[in-house]
């Protein structure tokens, strides 16, 4: 068993971290409060090619593999948890189901110019009514001719304001249930299609979070992203691995918050001594870098699983549920070292709290993650 | 045009110093490596002037044990197109004019129309070795340079080197060696694509004989190393603020002697 990264997935590291300190950082306190998409430094994520890691050079991406991907995005959310949440969709939500499940026509189109990052995909699976219960589809694809219509509403969609495109699931038959749903690849300037509002949020408030809305949206047939009734396969695929990089962004704010805590505990002083002295202070630190470093653990090796071609939906699912629990515990114990002043948007550790929340939600909540995990150690088949 | 540039690899800025058990050496447990950031600024040059041209060769080259591979991977990463090794135990204390001969017989085979370097490593500072080898190659040199260009033909350069209160310009004939200053250029971070596509590069590993030099001793060897003494802890003065703003002019001036 090796516990290095490869001479490449360390400079792919050392990129990241250099990029992330120099250019997102310093802009990351800002973007929060204004809750402004940063356009630009998106645009140099694109150019470093950390949009489209691994989709291969041919279909426009950087030919890397998911363990680096997950090294570089550990770096960028310890930087700024909004900047790793555009990255995260982007590379697994979107490029990775396309390049998986799409003809050569719909790579050309769907897939070279988001993986290059010139333009960003989204991915609506959630609705009102359909969010842990994702089966629950209400909007519907009524095939007519060589198209489908789409009428219905997705909600909560990551980059769906500043998106090109968006993989969209939709009920193609009611009567099948989760084996009559379908994806779709929908440009966002279809006629039929609008962004109806963007979400006000606790955390990553510089990615929008939008709502779409279909009013006799028409889809060519030959934009349906695998066969009919694939859909729901296709976004728990997806989600395996998207999972893989919500974990690696958990424990990015959860680093982010640990060396503001190690720093803070060596200066601040009470009673005559740094309050790193203190022991209940020693153990929040001391349990900050036991759970980080075991979420970095299970984050790479479900990262490695999935670059063998190995099963890692349980792997991931772990990742994902040990690392956001991690986030939020180790955010909300750099407040408690901070004292009042970690409760001061001054500090960044109050930012970091609240930007680590939503990693316990999307992609499945904590409990979600849990019912996945079960289901596989029952030996059950999600 | 082909481009030669040298480039050292040093302790990143943020690693605390040790001094080795002889007193004579760094202890390297536990420093990360870094390519100089002044030779950066030459690699990043090399890739522009490469580039601004729409052709050319930039190749990058270091001496050192094994681990200076990784800093010249990273040169492969950031666009050169092949690296030089100069890796061999008879270089194993090699100074500034052992390195600077080196150099110059690489120099010598490949015959680059152009040499750049950092103004000086980070490391020791000594920012001797493009002089030396200039007066080995007997090219021109210029050093400290803020902004370069190489004109159509490729036949000369013109330099602008940072002095006080301004520029200075200078116009070189090719071959020539140019050190490069901090302000010529912002180095670029090496691609994804770039770092994937590293490995794929040369990197040739180059012995003392290959380039036709015999084992020599250097001229200079280090006697001692010492410790910078510890900073003096601070002092917070106590007290009412008319009293202890007395007292801080007071200590400024007869203790500290600073105004
Ligand atoms: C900022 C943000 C960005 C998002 N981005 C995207 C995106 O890009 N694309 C997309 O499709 N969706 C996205 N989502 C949606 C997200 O995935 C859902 O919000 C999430 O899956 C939870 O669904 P819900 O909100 O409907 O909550 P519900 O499903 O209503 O859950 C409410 C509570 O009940 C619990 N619960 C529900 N069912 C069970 C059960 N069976 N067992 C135990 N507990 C249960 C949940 O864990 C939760 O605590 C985003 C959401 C947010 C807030």
């Amino acid at each position: 068993m090796r516990f290095t990264l490869t001479d490449e997935q360390q400079m792919i590291q050392a990129m990241a971290r250099e990029f992330a300190e120099s250019e997102i950082r310093p802009i990351a306190a800002e973007i929060d409060r204004e809750a402004r998409f940063p356009h630009e430094t998106v645009k140099r994520m694109a150019e470093l090619g950390l949009l489209g890691i691994i989709v291969p050079e041919a279909w426009g991406g950087s030919g890397g593999d998911t363990v680096s991907y997950v090294v570089a995005l550990e770096e960028i959310a310890r930087a700024c948890a909004s900047h790793a949440v555009v990255m995260a969709v982007n590379n697994s939500l979107y490029c990775w189901p396309v390049l998986t499940y799409g003809t050569d026509e719909q790579k050309e189109r769907f897939l070279t110019p988001f993986a290059a990052g010139h333009q960003l995909g989204c991915f609506a699976l959630t609705e009102p009514q359909a969010g842990s219960d994702a089966t629950n589809q209400h909007t519907l694809a009524v095939r007519d001719g060589d198209a489908y219509v789409l009428n219905g509403k997705k909600q909560f969609v990551s980059t769906g304001r500043e998106a090109s495109a968006a993989l969209v699931f939709c009920q193609t038959d009611v009567a099948k249930g989760s084996h009559g749903i379908s994806a779709f690849l929908v440009e966002k300037s279809a006629p039929g299609l609008s962004v109806s509002k963007t979400e006000d949020k606790l955390g990553i408030r510089a990615s929008d979070t939008a709502e779409l809305v279909f009013e006799d949206c028409r889809v060519p047939a030959a934009q349906r992203l695998g066969e009919e009734g694939q859909g729901f396969r296709i976004a728990l695929s997806t989600l395996d691995g998207g999972r893989i990089g919500i974990a690696a962004q958990a424990v990015g704010i959860a680093r982010a918050a640990y060396e503001r805590s190690i720093a803070y505990a060596r200066e601040r002083t009470s009673f005559g001594v740094p309050i790193g002295q203190h022991q209940m202070v020693q153990w929040m630190l001391a349990d900050m870098a036991t759970t980080i470093d075991g979420a970095r653990l299970l984050t790479q090796r479900a990262a490695a699983l999935k670059d063998a071609g190995a099963p890692h939906g349980a792997a991931a699912a772990m990742a994902k549920l040990f690392a956001a629990e991690t986030a939020m515990k180790v955010t909300t114990d750099a407040i408690q070292v901070h004292g009042g002043y970690g409760y001061i948007k001054e500090y960044d550790v109050e930012r970091y709290f609240r930007d680590a929340k939503i990693t316990q939600i999307y992609e499945g909540t904590s409990q979600i993650q849990k019912l996945v995990i079960a289901r596989h150690v029952l030996g059950e088949r999600a | 045009m082909k481009i030669l540039v040298a480039i050292k690899q040093v302790p990143d800025t943020a690693t605390q110093m040790k001094l080795g058990a002889d007193g004579k050496t760094i202890d390297p447990t536990g420093i990360t490596w870094i390519v100089s950031p002044y030779d950066e600024f030459a690699v990043e040059e090399a890739l522009r002037i490469k580039e601004k041209r729409g052709q050319g060769e930039v190749v990058a080259v270091s001496l050192g044990p094994d681990r200076v591979k990784e800093a010249l991977r990273s040169c492969l990463a950031m666009g050169c197109d092949r690296a030089i090794h100069l890796n061999d135990p008879a270089w194993g204390a090699a100074d500034t004019l052992m390195t600077a001969r080196a150099l110059a017989a690489v120099v010598k085979q490949e015959a680059p129309q152009l040499v750049l370097c950092g103004r000086q490593a980070i490391d020791d500072d000594m920012g001797a070795l493009p002089a030396q080898l200039g007066e080995l190659l007997g090219w021109p040199s210029a050093y400290w340079i803020m902004e370069e260009a190489v004109d159509a033909d490729g036949k000369t350069v013109r330099v602008a080197r940072q002095v006080e209160g301004g520029l200075e310009v200078f116009d070189l004939p090719l071959p020539a060696i140019v050190t490069a200053q901090k302000g010529l250029n912002e180095p670029r971070y090496p691609t994804l694509k770039g770092i994937m596509g590293a490995k794929k590069k040369e990197l040739k590993d180059v012995k003392a004989a290959d380039v036709g030099l015999a084992a020599e001793a250097p001229q200079l060897s280090i006697t001692a190393l010492e410790a910078l003494p510890p900073r003096p802890p601070g002092r917070i003065i106590q007290g009412d603020l008319p009293t202890a703003v007395k007292e801080l002019v007071r200590s400024l001036r007869e203790d500290a002697k600073a105004i």
